[in-house]
């Protein structure tokens, strides 16, 4: 007997008893979609080692807990005692959820320009089924594993942000997840919907906090559609608690010249895996992707990117660093697949890794494919502890050793953090990783903001 | 008062002995300098004194301003009073020159019990210090030393021995790869620096640096040994016959 079979037969019976209560009832597109995801997971299970994609991230300690839906739990009156410190100094369209539920009174989309619908996407499946049955589900691929099966049966709920051709939106769109406190084992499962049209011009922050400490699983998955020639800039905040699961997706779809450009900091979560995936699906298109993960106690992050490179002259540029201390464990995968017909493709990639403890670990694996022959491809690696001769030379300055390791670990980082543009978001990634320093305590106030 | 006092040092990297029995007092207020050939010992030596890890000694002892200085950490030292500009500054990507430049200094105040500079009070200090030593302004925002020339490197060693005063200078190889004007300005800064409280020991190739900072003593480091030492006009022999006559005089002797 298989170990996913109980597993299986648990959340069948959740789907059975939940879907009645799901957004979108009414419209069998979705319905089929959601049928679908559930006939995947039955027939994937959670993934396991033994999968290529998932080698290095056991998910074993996620399974071992049995998740109810938060949909349908009693939503806290945390609203007002609600520790707001994600919310950056800046102005936004903000819409929040908490467990998984739309929450009106944390939310301030107003002021949005013509051109531009922001909704939930309960919401939005009354207002505009077309556009989601159009392209809900079109991208991202629910067979890809259990996780995004999953997500398929139970979406529950999250944004759908519609930009009209030639709509340019000045002021960043906030998309905020909270997850409370739960005497036992929760989820949320999140669907996110970016359709922007020609010219368009967006930026999209998505955050996701814990408000409390208990294990909890976020199952997110985010879909973008980028018209010819929109440009999309999108921020992934995940700053869960230290026994929360994060299991995420984001899937893009690039049409011609258009620009996207992606900044994602891991800095929570027990296990966090984040799966990016980018489809240069026609000529011209540019994408770069920026990652910071930062890892301590027992943590475990895992950042898998893919970009298909599809049609002729893309460009895309990538780099991830990594920050581990502890005994914490990362993980990184960046697949760049040059299609046979993506002449003149130019792709760079580097992933690096600072260990800052003898007990953290990193699994790294640049994977180039190149099916074209007129291409420039780059990528490089690199696993290594702090530099003993920057150590040394700070230190003959009179700086003290455990400042100096603070400043060169910043140091390390901050070529990725100096290329968020929106300095309220660098400045809570620069205290994020100050936060998760041995000795941020040395440093001063002063750094934040400074180095930039 | 003798500031610095090295005698019968034995070093060893990795395992194989590179200084062989230096001794060397230099007098507060002096300026010494070290010459000898290529692989003689003498950034070893600088790096001893500053505190390099790694570097094993075998025998002899080291004091400044009569205290165990190979006791001292090497951030100690510094706070202490003892900078060392280095051959080859190291690149610190990422970590802002000013900002580094600000902690040591704070660093340097407080062991000193004196107040930290806040960031205005700090920057107005250095581009005082930058003008003295005609270093561009717009090194102090980039990362510490990254992309620097060889000529700004050195430069920026100078720019901070200027701002953090130490008493003892250990210069190696600063006046190498400066440029004719450079070299001039460096000198200046190094000489700004001295008064009867402080001390300098440059390590150096050339006379050309010490046509301005005069020397009260030289050294010749060769092999591990320093095997000759003189005044100010023993630079001048070196320059024009080179090492090979007090080689041959050792030898004999
Ligand atoms: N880790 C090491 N292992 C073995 N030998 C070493 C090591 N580090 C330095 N040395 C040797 O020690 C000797 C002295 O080196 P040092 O850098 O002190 O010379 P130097 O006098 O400063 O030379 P230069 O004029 O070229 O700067 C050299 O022969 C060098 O190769
Ligand atoms: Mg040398």
């Amino acid at each position: 007997m298989s170990a996913v079979t109980p597993l299986a037969d648990h959340y069948a019976g959740v789907f059975a008893d939940l879907r009645k209560a799901l957004p979108g009832r009414q419209l069998p597109w979705l319905e089929a979609i959601r049928e679908r995801g559930m006939a995947a997971f039955t027939e994937l299970g959670f993934p396991t080692t033994r999968n290529e994609q998932w080698k290095y991230t056991n998910v074993r300690q996620l399974t071992k807990h049995t998740f109810a839906p938060a949909h349908g739990a009693v939503r806290s009156t945390l609203s007002s005692g609600l520790d707001q410190s994600w919310l950056p100094d800046l102005k936004t369209h903000r819409l929040a959820f908490i467990d998984g539920q739309y929450a009106p009174e944390l939310s301030a989309p107003q002021g949005l320009p013509d051109g531009v619908k922001l909704s939930p996407l309960s919401l939005a499946l009354q207002q505009s089924p077309e556009l989601l049955e159009e392209h809900l589900a079109h991208y991202a691929h629910g067979g890809a594993n259990g996780f995004a099966a999953l997500n398929e049966a139970f979406m529950q709920e999250g944004a759908v942000l519609q930009l009209a051709d030639g709509a340019v939106l000045e002021t960043p769109v906030h998309l905020v997840f909270v997850a409370t406190e739960h005497a036992q084992p929760v989820w949320q499962t999140l669907r996110n919907l970016i359709v922007a049209g020609a010219n368009s011009q967006a930026a999209v922050i998505e955050t996701y906090v814990s408000a409390g400490k208990s294990v909890y699983l976020t199952n997110t998955v985010s879909e973008t559609v980028l018209g010819q020639g929109a440009r999309l800039h999108h921020y992934k905040l995940q700053e869960e608690g230290l026994e929360a699961f994060h299991v995420a997706t984001h899937q893009v779809h690039q049409g011609r010249d258009s620009d996207f450009e992606s900044h994602s900091l891991s800095a929570g979560a027990r296990l966090a895996r984040n799966d990016l995936n980018v489809g240069l699906a026609a000529e011209g298109a540019n994408c770069r992707l920026y990652g910071l993960y930062i890892g301590g106690g027992r943590q475990h992050v895992d950042n898998h990117t893919r970009i298909d490179h599809r049609e002729p002259h893309g460009t895309s540029r990538e780099l991830y660093k990594g920050v581990l201390g502890g005994r914490a464990r990362a993980v990184f995968n960046g697949q760049v697949y040059v299609h046979p017909h993506a002449q003149r493709s130019d792709a760079e990639q580097s992933n690096n890794n600072l260990l800052l403890s003898g007990d953290a670990e990193v699994d790294t694996k640049p994977q180039l494919e190149i099916y074209a022959d007129d291409v420039k491809c780059s990528h490089g690696a690199t696993v290594g502890q702090l530099d003993e001769n920057m150590l040394y030379y700070l230190r003959t300055r009179g700086i003290d050793e455990a400042h100096a390791r603070a400043l060169l670990t910043y140091g390390f980082a901050h070529d990725v953090v100096e290329r968020i543009p929106l300095a309220p978001i660098r400045e809570n990634v620069e205290r994020l990783l100050m936060a998760q320093l041995p000795h941020a305590d040395a440093l001063d106030d002063e750094l934040v903001g400074e180095l930039t | 008062m003798t500031l610095l006092s090295v005698q019968n040092l034995h070093v060893n990297v990795d395992g194989k002995a590179i200084l062989k029995g230096i001794s060397l007092d230099v007098e507060a207020g002096e300026v010494h300098a070290v010459m000898g050939p290529n692989g003689s010992g003498k950034s070893t030596l600088a790096h001893v004194l500053a505190g390099r890890p790694g570097y094993e000694v075998i025998e002899g002892s080291v004091h400044y301003d009569g205290r165990d200085l190979l006791a001292m950490e090497p951030d100690e030292r510094a706070r202490e009073g003892v900078f060392l500009a280095f051959q080859y500054p190291v690149e610190i990507p990422g970590v802002n020159n000013s900002y580094f430049l600000k902690a040591a200094l704070n660093a340097v105040r407080t062991h000193r019990g004196e107040p930290e500079l806040d960031a205005m009070d700090f920057m107005q200090l250095a581009r005082e210090k930058m003008s003295l030593v005609a270093m561009p302004n717009d090194l102090l925002k980039r990362s510490v030393n990254e992309g620097f020339s060889g000529g700004e490197k050195k430069r920026n060693e100078i720019f901070q021995m200027a701002v953090l005063e130490p008493r003892l200078a250990l210069l190696d190889e600063t006046d190498s790869g400066l440029d004719i004007d450079a070299l001039k300005t460096v000198a200046e800064g190094i000489n700004a620096l001295r008064s009867p409280e402080r001390a300098i020991l440059t390590v150096t190739h050339y006379q050309r640096l010490l046509n301005y900072v005069v020397p009260d003593k030289v050294h010749v480091l060769a092999n591990g040994r320093i095997i000759k030492t003189g005044d100010k006009t023993l630079a001048l022999e070196l320059e024009k016959h080179g090492y090979g006559w007090i080689e041959k005089e050792v030898a004999a002797a």
